[in-house]
C-alpha cells in the first residue's frame, strides 16, 4: 500500500518521506553523530562564566573550535538545527506509526482462520500429516496454553499474546510524548535553571523568578558547613583511614520574600517575608513550582578589615578603623585631631604590566589600599599603602597603618529550579518502558491447522523468539498427539 | 472520498506538528537569553544612585538620547574608551546627549579614585548588587547600549570604542 506511487500533493510528498523506516534511522544516526560532536569540546554552561564564548573556543581550541562555536555545537540542545533534527524524529515516529500501526491491527483483526494453501506452505514451520486425531484434544491443549482458539469449517487458527505487536507502537507513543515534554522546556514559564551566588546577610532578587505578580527576593543569613566528628567513635576508624577531613552538612539559613511587581530595576523593593528556610543538600527550599538547592560555596571570604592607627616609636594607638571591603568610607575619623582618609582602594590588588597598582576585578580577594593619616602631630597628613604582607611608606612616617583583624563571611550558592515538564517527560519516560517490555517479554504466536483433502495442515508463525515456539510446538504434539511441524529454514540451509 | 479524508488527517497533522515546532524554535532563536536587553527593545527604566549621592533614573532622559555604558574601573578597555567618552560628553551634552556610565559592583570609594583620575564629569550611576547589570543581561564589559529620544536601543556594543566611533554614535542618537 505504502509503496504505491500517488505523489500528487505536497502533503503526501513530506507524509511519505518521512514514513520511510530508512529515513527514521538516518534522522536518529544525525542526531548521534551530533550529540557525539557536541563532547569534543565543552558545551557553553561549562566554560567558565567570565569569559566571552565567541572568542573563548577560536582561542582555546584554534579553527576546530571556531567551527563548533560557529554552527552551534557549543549550546547543542539549543541549538534550531537540533531541535530540527529532534522535531523531524518526532513527525518520523509519529508517521511511521500511523503508517504501520492501524494497517496491522486492521489485518490482524480481520484475519481469516482458513488461508490459502500457499500462505500455509510458506510458514517456517509447517507440516503435512493424516488426518485422524481427535481435533477436540488439540484444541484442549491449545487452549491450556493459553491460545485463544478460531474455528472456521473445521479449521482452526490458535493464536496468543496479539498484544506484544503493539508494543513498538506503545514505545513510540512514549517517546513521542517524551519529545513533547522536552519542547515544553522552551514555552514561557516551564522551565528555569540558574544559579544564585549569594553572600551572608546580603538580600537578591532570585533570578527567574519575576514574573506580573512581582519577584522574590533571598536573604542569606548564615552558610553552615559541618564535618563529621573525629572523636565520635562511630566515625572515627573510617576518617582516620580517609585522612581528610568529610563533610556531613552544608546548609543556608535563608528567608524568602517576596516584592510586588515594579517597571523599575534597581529600585528599593518594599519586601514582604514569606518564611525562613534551612536550605540542605537534597533539601531544597520550594515555592510555588521553584525549588533553591544548595550546589556550592565559598568559604571565609573577606568582609572587613580591621586596622589601627599607631604611633611608629612608641607603639601606641589613636583608634582602630573597620573597613568593609564591599562599601569603604572614604574618611574614617578618630576623634582628637585623629583621622584617616582611604586614597586608594583595591579590592584584588595587582601590579599591570607597568608595574603600577591596580585590582583584577571587584571580589576584595587580596585588599590593599593606600590610606592618608593625620594627627595634630603630623595636620599635613602622612601616605601609607597598606596591603597583606606589603607595607610602603616613606620612611620618615611618624605614624602607621596596622593590621588589628578581619571579619570574613562565607557565600552560598544555590540553583533555582523550576520544571513544569518534568512529570511529562517522566509519564513519557514509563510508557516507552512499558512498550519495550510488552514488545519484547511476550511473542505473538500463531498455530494453523487445516483439514485439506483428506490430510491435516499445520503451520505456525512467531514475530520473535522461533526457539521458543518451536518448543512450545513440541509440547503440543506430544500432549495432542499433533505431528511436530518441520522448521522449513533449517531444511533449506541444511 | 477516503482519499480526500487521508489528505485532510495529513494536512491538519502536519500543520499541528508545524506550529508546535515553529513556536518552539522562536522561543528558542528569538527569546534565547531571556531577560536581556536586545536591539530593538525598549531600555528597561532603572533607578540607582551616582557617585554624588543623586537619584539617577533613566526615564527621566525621554527627549534625550543616552549613552549608557556598563564598565568597572579594573577592566583596562573600559580606561580607554573613558577619556573619548569625556571628551564627546562635553561636546554633545548641549545638543541633548546624555552619558550614564554604570559601574558594575563597585565600592563608592574605588570609582570615585577613579573619576578623579580621570576627571569623569558624566553621571556614574553605581550598581552595587548588579541588579541592572543583570536585567540588561551583561556578559563581558565594557558594553554600551545606544538609547534614543524614545527610550529604544538602536545600538548594542561590547567593544571598546574609538573616539570616531563614540562621536558618530552620539550623532546617532542625537535628539
Amino acid at each position: 500500500m505504502r509503496s504505491q506511487t500517488y505523489n500528487k500533493t505536497m502533503v503526501d510528498k513530506i507524509w511519505n518521506f518521512f514514513s520511510s523506516v530508512k529515513v527514521g534511522i538516518w534522522i536518529i544516526i544525525v542526531i548521534l553523530i551530533a550529540a557525539a560532536i557536541g563532547t569534543i569540546f565543552p558545551q557553553e554552561m561549562y566554560i567558565p562564566p567570565n569569559v566571552d564564548p565567541t572568542t573563548y573556543y577560536k582561542e582555546e581550541y584554534g579553527t576546530p573550535g571556531q567551527i563548533f562555536y560557529l554552527l552551534g555545537f557549543h549550546n547543542l540542545y539549543g541549538s534550531w538545527w537540533f531541535l530540527l533534527l529532534l522535531a523531524a524524529l518526532g513527525i518520523s515516529l509519529i508517521i511511521v506509526s500511523i503508517d504501520r500501526g492501524f494497517p496491522l491491527y486492521r489485518a490482524l483483526k480481520y484475519q481469516r482462520v482458513t488461508r490459502h494453501e500457499s500462505f500455509m506452505k510458506r510458514q517456517r514451520l509447517f507440516a503435512v500429516s493424516d488426518s485422524g486425531i481427535s481435533m477436540d484434544r488439540v484444541k484442549r491443549v491449545l487452549a491450556k496454553k493459553h491460545y485463544k482458539i478460531k474455528e472456521d469449517n473445521g479449521n482452526i487458527l490458535a493464536e496468543k499474546n496479539r498484544f506484544s505487536r503493539w508494543g513498538p507502537y506503545v514505545n513510540h507513543a512514549g517517546l513521542i510524548i517524551f519529545l513533547i515534554g522536552a519542547m515544553l522546556r522552551f514555552f514561557p514559564g516551564m522551565y528555569t535553571d540558574q544559579t544564585l551566588w549569594i553572600r551572608e546577610g546580603e538580600t537578591v532578587a532570585v533570578p527567574g523568578t519575576k514574573t506580573e505578580d512581582g519577584q522574590y527576593y533571598l536573604k542569606n543569613h548564615k552558610f553552615i558547613m559541618e564535618l563529621y566528628d573525629k572523636k565520635d567513635k562511630d566515625y572515627s576508624a573510617a576518617l582516620d583511614k580517609t585522612g581528610n577531613p568529610v563533610p556531613k552538612n552544608y546548609q543556608s539559613n535563608v528567608t524568602l520574600y517576596h516584592a510586588g511587581p515594579s517597571d523599575v530595576v534597581g529600585a528599593k523593593p518594599e519586601l514582604k517575608k514569606e518564611r525562613d528556610a534551612k536550605i540542605k543538600v537534597n533539601e531544597p527550599l520550594s515555592f510555588n513550582d521553584y525549588s533553591l538547592y544548595q550546589v556550592d560555596f565559598k568559604l571565609n571570604e573577606f568582609h572587613r578589615m580591621n586596622l589601627k592607627l599607631e604611633n611608629k616609636k612608641s607603639g601606641k594607638s589613636y583608634g582602630e578603623i573597620k573597613v568593609n571591603l564591599f562599601n569603604p568610607k572614604s574618611t574614617y575619623v578618630l576623634g582628637n585631631g585623629y583621622k584617616v582618609e582611604m586614597v586608594e582602594y583595591f579590592p584584588n590588588f595587582k601590579l599591570d604590566e607597568n608595574d603600577q597598582p591596580t585590582t583584577e576585578n571587584s571580589v576584595p580577594d587580596n585588599p590593599a589600599f593606600v590610606f592618608k593619616m593625620f594627627t595634630p602631630e603630623t595636620p599635613k597628613g602622612e601616605t601609607a599603602f597598606i596591603g597583606i604582607r606589603k607595607n610602603v611608606e616613606a620612611g620618615d612616617n611618624k605614624y602607621k597603618m596596622s593590621f588589628s583583624g578581619i571579619e570574613t563571611k562565607n557565600v552560598s550558592a544555590l540553583t533555582v529550579k523550576k520544571d513544569k515538564t518534568l512529570p511529562i517527560i517522566i509519564i513519557g519516560g514509563i510508557i516507552f518502558m512499558l512498550g519495550v517490555v510488552q514488545g519484547l517479554y511476550w511473542n505473538h504466536r500463531r498455530i494453523w491447522i487445516q483439514q485439506r483433502n483428506g490430510q491435516l495442515w499445520i503451520a505456525a508463525h512467531t514475530n520473535k523468539n522461533w526457539f521458543g515456539l518451536k518448543r512450545e510446538m513440541q509440547n503440543i504434539s506430544e500432549d495432542s498427539g499433533l505431528v511436530m511441524p518441520i522448521d522449513q529454514s533449517d531444511e533449506k540451509s541444511a | 472520498m477516503k482519499k480526500k479524508q487521508r489528505l485532510v488527517f495529513r494536512s491538519i497533522l502536519l500543520v499541528i506538528v508545524a506550529v508546535a515546532v515553529g513556536y518552539t524554535l522562536y522561543n528558542n532563536v528569538f527569546n534565547d537569553k531571556s531577560g536581556s536587553v536586545q536591539k530593538g527593545d525598549q531600555a528597561p527604566d532603572f533607578e540607582l544612585t551616582d557617585l554624588q549621592g543623586n537619584k539617577v533614573q533613566l526615564s527621566d532622559y525621554k527627549g534625550k538620547g543616552v549613552f549608557l555604558n556598563f564598565w568597572g574601573t579594573w577592566c583596562k578597555p573600559c580606561q580607554r574608551e573613558m577619556p573619548y567618552m569625556q571628551k564627546e560628553y562635553r561636546n554633545y551634552k548641549k545638543q541633548g546627549v546624555e552619558i550614564l556610565a554604570v559601574n558594575v559592583g563597585e565600592s563608592r570609594v574605588s570609582v570615585k579614585n577613579f573619576a578623579d583620575r580621570f576627571h569623569l564629569s558624566f553621571p556614574i550611576p553605581l550598581d552595587g548588587s548588579r541588579e541592572v547589570t543583570k536585567a540588561y543581561g551583561i556578559g563581558p564589559i565594557p558594553t554600551t547600549f545606544l538609547v534614543d529620544k524614545n527610550g529604544k536601543v538602536i545600538e548594542i556594543t561590547s567593544e571598546s570604542l574609538s573616539n570616531e566611533t563614540i562621536k558618530s554614535y552620539m550623532e546617532k542618537i542625537k535628539p
